[in-house]
């Protein structure tokens, strides 16, 4: 029981991955992201009445500030049906009775849904990096790619979530409304009630323990990530007076966004229980 | 037949086929074993069940919705842990440390199986080879043997239902399993699939294969299986083969007579004296009548009724059915 066996988890995972392929779940999304990130490039600058290409920094900033909604988002989606789904059809139990542990079916449910999510991303983000290719030096491509790599991250860590939710959850329709919940808490709601507390204190209450604050939210150290890896963008938010240089290592927030992967994980492997 | 049973039963007990074999142990055995629901424990879904599944037996588990018969079966195959008691499988406990290797050997059929439906019948196999560690080799073989070689392309989405529990059943078939659970497993069958479904039951345990099954069609059962337990309330009401049963809860026999007209008090007459219990009808006016008698009586009564000569035109005797046995315990 205790031994972990790789067998049963890649074929788990190969199935969830092909399942996502067959359906064109992972063209759809890899297609939304890519006329998302075009549209931004392009036209985002349309507003100070000009159109075309300016500056990757600017792109970088407007795409993080669409992922920050959209990943979450198409994550907690695809994870929160993978334990509830298969126990409310009624597939789940025949499942268990093979010779695979339960902690394996999640780790094969995350890992094939994580490569569905992750090959979306990178075809549709992929894509137009190459489209804007011609017009980025090296130091910009390096930034780019900086962004595809933390989307990635952002979204296997709400995957994660999702996965947790789908193993709490009784039944498909609490782990829809928990999902949608945990998107408006992360995505909307944590960033405003930090930033109501810092102000109705004054800025007494939580002033230096704010940048710490932001790392319980795998959304914003998304954010921080990115932020910080461009200078442009950094001074046009202002942050670097305010974060920590301890914190804006990359690596560093790397792990805690691996922390954040593996703590649902970590979560969903204990309470799946017979 | 049913003498037949228990004697093959014992044989079957003995080992499959090794001579010089020792008796094989029990697959199955359970001790004890409960499950309580609830927040205090006060729902009993089974209560102290003891039952030991003989290897190579086709064994029946037989009881309403709700008896406790899916509770039973779900903690067998490790998906419920009992509140008490202990379950061992294979000469192992349920879910302790070397069970992976048990799940190899065992076959499940769930009640109303269900399978993805974005898979062909061939793919939904190999999955479940993979799983099981199996090579796909096997897989055409599985859908040939429940007759589904010609969908083998086709998505389960268009499956029937009936097709469905075919590939279910092709699917707790592969890797050639040394215990088989199928629950309700001709649930949605049409008549013919049901015959060969069994055909295929019978194959498997000529095999040395132990298969447990769940049904609530008991005449379908009872013409089949070695030896069966029947649950009511989460309790073993009675255990052992068909015929065991009927003994043991002494059921009175059926005796099922045609009589020449008029006759009705000779009958009174022939039969007075012995335990009968006649209808109102008494066959006066000609016609089949039915007597019940107790079972140590039969012989005697059928004595006497050879005494009406040619009056007795047919004489029929029928053994309480498994129905009855079903009945007579709950009773």
């Amino acid at each position: 029981m205790a031994m972990l066996d790789l067998h049963p988890i890649a074929v788990i995972a190969g199935k969830e991955f092909w399942d996502r392929i067959r359906n064109r779940w992972v063209l759809a999304v890899a297609l939304v992201f890519t006329v998302f990130a075009l549209s931004i490039a392009y036209f985002g600058t349309a507003q100070q009445g000009s159109v075309g290409f300016r500056s990757i920094d600017l792109t970088i900033a407007s795409l993080v500030s669409l992922v920050i909604y959209l990943i979450p988002l198409i994550a907690l989606m695809l994870g929160f049906d993978a334990i509830v789904g298969e126990k409310e059809r009624g597939s789940l139990d025949l499942l268990l009775t093979l010779p695979v542990t339960r902690v394996e079916v999640i780790l094969g449910k995350y890992l094939g849904l994580a490569g569905a999510l992750t090959f979306s991303s990178v075809a549709g983000f992929g894509l137009v990096g190459l489209i804007l290719s011609p017009q980025l030096n090296v130091a910009a491509l390096i930034h780019y790619a900086g962004f595809m790599g933390s989307a990635i991250l952002l979204g296997m860590a709400f995957l994660s979530l999702a996965v947790m939710v789908s193993v709490l959850a009784l039944d498909r329709t609490r782990a829809s409304g928990l999902a949608i919940a945990l998107w408006f808490f992360f995505v909307l709601i944590f960033d405003l009630l930090i930033l109501g507390i810092l102000v109705v204190s004054g800025g007494q209450f939580g002033g230096d323990a704010f940048p710490y604050l932001l790392l319980l939210n795998p959304a914003d150290v998304f954010r921080v990530l990115n932020v910080f890896s461009l200078d442009e963008v950094r001074t046009l938010y202002g942050l670097a007076t305010v974060f920590p240089p301890a914190l804006s290592h990359p690596a560093l927030l790397c792990a805690v966004m691996a922390a954040w992967i593996a703590a649902p994980l970590g979560v969903a492997m204990w309470r799946f229980k017979p | 037949m049913n003498a037949d049973t228990s004697l093959s039963l014992a044989a079957l007990s003995g080992g499959a086929g090794a001579a010089a074999s020792p008796p094989i142990a029990p697959p199955i055995i359970l001790a004890g074993v409960e499950k309580r629901f609830g927040p205090t424990g006060q729902i009993r879904a089974v209560d102290g069940v003891h039952l030991e599944v003989p290897a190579g037996a086709l064994f029946g588990l037989i009881g309403h919705n709700g008896a406790g018969k899916s509770t039973l079966f779900k903690m067998m195959l490790g998906l419920v842990t009992p509140s008490a008691g202990s379950i061992t499988v294979l000469g192992r406990p349920v879910n302790g440390p070397d069970f992976r290797q048990v799940r190899r050997s065992i076959g499940y059929l769930p009640e109303n199986v269900v399978l993805y439906d974005n898979l062909t019948g061939l793919e939904t196999l190999r999955f479940f080879a993979d799983l099981k560690g199996v090579t796909h080799a096997g897989c055409p073989a599985a859908l040939e043997r429940v007759g589904l070689a010609h969908a083998a392309g086709r998505r389960v989405r268009e499956y029937s239902k009936g097709m469905r529990q075919r590939l279910g059943f092709a699917q707790a078939l592969l890797g050639d399993p040394r215990l088989l659970f199928l629950d309700e497993p001709t649930t949605g069958l049409d008549p013919e699939a049901i015959r060969d479904f069994y055909r295929i039951v019978a194959e498997l345990r000529g095999d040395g294969v132990t298969v447990v099954l769940t049904s609530h069609i008991l005449a379908e059962i009872q013409e089949r299986v070695d030896c069966l337990a029947i649950l009511e309330s989460g309790r073993i009401k009675a255990q052992g083969t068909v015929q065991q049963l009927r003994d043991g809860l002494d059921l009175p026999v059926t005796l099922a007579l045609r009589l020449a007209e008029g006759h009705g008090p000779l009958l009174r007459a022939v039969l007075a004296g012995l335990p009968v219990t006649l209808p109102e009808d008494d066959g006066t006016g000609g016609g089949v009548l039915s007597l019940a008698c107790p079972r140590d009586a039969k012989l005697a009564v059928v004595a006497a009724l050879m005494g009406l000569g040619d009056r007795l035109l047919d004489l029929q005797v029928q053994e309480p059915s498994l129905e009855d046995v079903f009945f007579g315990t709950r009773g």
